[in-house]
């Protein structure tokens, strides 16, 4: 009787959470998974198998959005990891002075919203207005079209994402080298080796798990970026820069294509599911 | 001679650190000082750095053209109602996952932390789906139920309980309080520093979420501040003055709060181990 009370209090403790777990992740969840296999437009669903699939993997918009989606990922990730790395290796050095305050600065970012970020990073990087081309006149080089050129609006997507990317893995890589027993370091000095050779053979080895976490939330942070996108470059121009979610969005709400976007939804998901799998054998591979 | 090449590379680092964080402080301070200069003098070359008529017209506009105080109100309803349930929510099912031994429990515990590899954001037409069969689309409520549940803060307090001795718990059992009892009397109180990081993040979640009011509000007076944000800057001709005060405006609560409660964030061994 004891026994069985103990068991409804835990169940009562979890309840909310469950409830909402089965509304509202496993409730979706299943849905855009049989969505997938129709031609749902809002109204009416009828069974259409693998079409979509087999749709998609013939639609040249969707493979611009997944190899776009992909190579920011590819290239924002090592972006955001070294210069949080970076940051936290000077905030916690003996060397650095004023770090209280340059601790807040980097930080900072954390409180801004993706939307206001995108103002934000559009605002200095007008084309006839902005602050940056503005300077780069009066050095007397051209001015950069940031907004018009594809590629130039994907480098300012990467500023911004590393300016809003930095500051939560600092944080993390902070705590982790704090952590880091100082003997270590003594017993490589009395060794002679100089600074890289540390880094090298005692820092990195100990952030290591840091690490893996870093990049994990950075991945899955980048792959499914769409309010940044939104505000920055709104997908252009053409669509140089729409993501996955954005392309997932625009076609699921905006052409009611709601069959055909839970089956890119479904590739996305499988997506993210193997890159943690792989994340996590790797890491069980380096700590034997 | 070592000395002064320790000097040397002190001041170097030093230096370095400083161009970082001017990198990192401009664009804001870019925002703030253009949101000050009045309209005419925003797109005037050469451009000044400093305003030189500074005004807060741009504040004022913003104020009185949007529906401001009602998105401003809206935000912050979602907000702090959302950050509230989230902490009971959070801090009793962390409790259960890590003080009672039942195998559903872990199974539960996996199923939470799989919600991690599916974000809303990729199932966002099922989603609304659901929200829509609920009754829930176009309502605040609506914004405020799903995002209750939240993986970081279930693990934050599953992390925090674990450290909690059993023997406390036993002894309470013993005096003959109940388990609800327990943990509102006695494990809600010593989880302090964990509330108070949660409901920090809660807050930026909650009040920067751009999602969720995407999927489920419609009628503008339910807007709040990112959408009517997002639909300034997604305009054919962006009204910058309004644009520039308006997001000056709304980070200002997030800056506030981080100034009070900076200690809970930037020195809490809390967060090692989060997501977000």
């Amino acid at each position: 009787m004891i026994k069985n009370q103990k068991a409804l209090w835990a169940l009562a403790f979890i309840g909310t959470n469950l409830i909402l777990f089965i509304i509202f992740f496993l409730g979706p969840a299943l849905l855009g998974l049989y969505y997938s296999f129709t031609d749902y437009s809002g109204i009416s669903a009828s069974f259409i198998g693998l079409n979509n699939y087999i749709q998609l993997f013939q639609d040249g918009s969707f493979y611009g959005a997944l190899f776009r989606t992909i190579v920011y990922a590819g290239i924002g990730v090592p972006l955001i990891y070294c210069v949080s790395l970076g940051v936290s290796l000077l905030l916690t050095s003996y060397k650095t002075r004023g770090k209280g305050l340059a601790k807040i600065a980097f930080f900072f970012p954390w409180l801004i919203s993706p939307i206001i970020a995108g103002v934000i990073w559009r605002w200095l990087f007008g084309e006839s207005f902005g602050f940056v081309n503005f300077i780069l006149e009066n050095l007397g080089l051209s001015t950069v079209s940031w907004f018009s050129n594809g590629i130039m609006a994907f480098a300012v997507l990467f500023f911004a994402s590393v300016w809003i990317g930095t500051a939560f893995n600092m944080l993390l890589f902070m705590s982790a080298l704090v952590n880091i027993p100082g003997t270590y370091y003594d017993a490589a000095k009395i060794d002679g080796a100089n600074t890289i050779q540390k880094f090298w053979h005692i820092t990195l080895p100990a952030l290591r798990p840091t690490s893996f976490m870093v990049i994990l939330l950075s991945v899955f942070n980048l792959m499914k970026e769409f309010p940044l996108v939104q505000s920055l470059t709104n997908g252009g121009p053409g669509s140089d820069t729409t993501l996955l979610v954005q392309y997932i969005y625009e076609t699921g709400f905006n052409k009611l294509d709601i069959g055909y976007a839970s089956a890119a939804s479904m590739i996305l998901f499988v997506l993210l599911l193997v890159f943690s799998l792989l994340q996590l054998r790797s890491e069980k591979r380096w700590q034997n | 001679m070592l000395k002064f090449k320790e000097n040397q590379s002190s001041i170097f680092l030093t230096v370095l650190m400083y161009v970082m964080v001017f990198l990192f402080i401009f664009p804001i301070l870019w925002l703030l000082l253009s949101s000050f200069k009045p309209g005419g003098e925003l797109f005037d070359y050469p451009l000044s750095f400093l305003p030189e008529n500074p005004t807060v017209e741009n504040y004022e506009y913003a104020w009185t053209t949007m529906n401001f105080v009602r998105y401003f109100v809206n935000t912050a309803i979602v907000t702090v109602v959302t950050t509230v349930l989230t902490i009971l929510a959070s801090a009793s099912c962390g409790f259960a996952l890590a003080k009672y031994k039942y195998k559903w429990l872990s199974v539960f515990f996996i199923c939470i932390l799989a919600t991690t590899m599916l974000p809303t954001e990729v199932i966002m037409n099922p989603t609304f789906t659901v929200i829509q069969t609920l009754g829930l689309y176009d309502s605040l409520a609506g914004l405020i139920v799903p995002s209750i549940s939240t993986a970081t803060g279930i693990f934050m307090f599953r992390q925090f309980f674990l450290t909690v001795p059993d023997d406390l718990l036993e002894s309470a059992r013993i005096d003959g309080a109940s388990e609800g009892k327990t943990f509102f009397r006695l494990m809600l109180p010593i989880s302090k520093p964990i509330i108070i990081t949660l409901a920090i993040f809660s807050f930026q979640w909650r009040w920067n979420d751009y999602i969720w009011p995407l999927i489920v509000i419609s009628s503008p007076e339910k807007y709040t501040l990112q959408i009517a944000l997002r639909n300034i800057v997604g305009a054919n001709s962006i009204d910058w003055p309004l644009l520039l005060s308006a997001s000056v405006i709304s980070i200002l609560p997030m800056v506030i709060l981080f100034f009070v409660f900076q200690r809970y964030i930037m020195d809490s061994q809390a967060t090692s181990g989060l997501k977000d």
